[in-house]
């Protein structure tokens, strides 16, 4: 989807704010938004290219506005009302009821599988490569182009590198599919390259920067043997 | 699809409403959200990254591997887990200065940076970094690079997870690796600074 969530090239959203300290968790409500990401993936609410296009199907506005963890929160509701597994009247009525009692205790319940399942995952983690016995299309030195068109959906081929010209530096073997995966689909794995693209060639002579590059990774589908000759530096 | 943008009540009550539901389904414990807190507040964070960088400063067998296979390199320490499955280690030099950064959402590679600090993930730093990298170095960073160095900008759109190798300090010569490690701050792993210099 053309969503607001694909930054990359957008201009006049300002400085960057760089506080001198910053605390890893600036509300105590980051606390819980946060272990939510991790809690209702085990519990089966979304894998984690779905969990990144429930974010994305933010009001725009709100995505822009909100402290971040609050998008988590936008997408763990976006999924457990899909899933079945939430109703969002009844966190309505909570939330109005915490609202008016901010101090209202939560309610306590022990499982030691769920703190046994953090100290698990965290070293662990969860990976996203697959195998696959798809034969590679591209490799190290080809020069590519990616594909132009707007798919719906879920999809990481950003728009500032769509009907771009680069290189392939690295070839990372074959993982998730995130176009398949984050629309429901399925793992669908594909090889992911990493492909180099000029200043120049993404942001034309004029605007840009002198001796730079950007490395932006892809799935195979996303490219296809280079249809223009690219800018060089 | 609310456009309500919420107060900080409003959300805190939001999420209370929603963890209260999520622990009686048993999907939650606060017991798990405190340890998950824990582990990111106190545990993983810049300073892992920091004890890898200092090995690849005074080991060039090491930093070799990491280069190869930063993955692999980076588990000889027990560093390695989630949103760090998939690791790549980018080398600084005196021609070649490296940045990362997640337009599309807030990739970063927690088991050796923690987790990211408000900027990585807020609109402004995604949205300029790989159109005026030198811009936003120099004027929010207050790093300033010659125009003879090449900038690259590592867009984390994969699950790979791109972090910097920076260059070692003039005038650490004789440090420790511990000391050496307390110079590698969290913004030279990101590519927005110089590793610290060592104090005078």
């Amino acid at each position: 989807m053309n969503g607001v969530h694909d930054l990359g090239g957008t201009d006049g959203l300002g400085r960057v704010v760089v506080p001198d300290n910053e605390p890893v968790f600036t509300a105590e409500w980051e606390k819980a938004a946060f272990a939510m990401f991790s809690m209702c993936f085990r519990a089966g609410f979304f894998g984690v290219d779905e969990f990144r296009y429930g974010i994305e199907q933010m009001h725009p506005a709100v995505y822009l506005l909100s402290p971040y963890y609050e998008h988590w929160i936008h997408t763990v509701e976006h999924y457990g009302k899909a899933k079945g597994l939430l109703d969002l009247d009844e966190v309505d009525r909570r939330t109005q009821y915490y609202l008016e009692h901010p101090d209202a205790p939560l309610p306590q319940r022990d499982d030691p599988d769920l703190v046994a399942f953090v100290e698990a995952v965290v070293p662990a983690g969860a990976p996203a490569n697959r195998e696959s016995d798809k034969v590679p299309q591209f490799k190290v030195g080809d020069t590519v182009t990616v594909r132009a068109d707007s798919p719906l959906g879920h999809t990481r081929r950003a728009r500032y590198i769509r009907g771009r010209t680069g290189e392939i530096v690295l070839a990372h073997g074959t993982f998730i599919y995130p176009d398949s995966a984050g629309n429901g689909d399925g793992d669908a794995p594909e090889h992911v390259y990493t492909v180099k693209f000029t200043n120049e060639e993404l942001w034309g002579p004029d605007a840009a920067e002198p001796n730079g590059v950007v490395y932006f990774d892809v799935w195979e589908p996303y490219i296809e043997p280079a249809t223009t000759t690219g800018a060089a530096a | 699809m609310s456009e309500h943008v919420r107060t900080q009540e409003e959300i805190a009550a939001r999420v209370k409403a929603l963890e209260s539901i999520l622990i009686e389904k048993g999907i939650m414990t606060t017991a798990a959200v405190d340890r998950l807190v824990e582990i990111y507040e106190n545990e993983v964070g810049p300073q892992l990254g920091a004890k890898v960088v200092a090995r690849a400063w005074t080991d060039p067998e090491f930093k070799q591997k990491l280069l190869a296979d930063a993955t692999r390199a980076c588990a000889e320490f027990g560093i390695g887990g989630l949103q760090g499955e998939d690791m790549v280690v980018v080398e600084n030099t005196a021609d070649v200065h490296n940045v990362i950064v997640c337009t599309l959402c807030s990739c970063y590679p927690w088991p050796v940076l923690g987790l990211p600090p408000n900027w990585y993930k807020e609109p402004a730093y995604r949205s300029r970094i790989v159109r005026e990298p030198r811009k936003v170095l120099s004027e929010d960073f207050g790093y300033n690079l010659p125009d003879s160095v090449e900038v690259r900008v590592w867009d984390s759109s994969s699950e790979m997870r791109y972090w910097v190798l920076p260059r070692r300090p003039e005038g650490s010569d004789g440090l420790s690796e511990a000391e050496l490690a307390d110079l590698v701050i969290r913004d030279s792993m990101i590519g927005v600074g110089p590793a610290a210099s060592p104090a005078s």
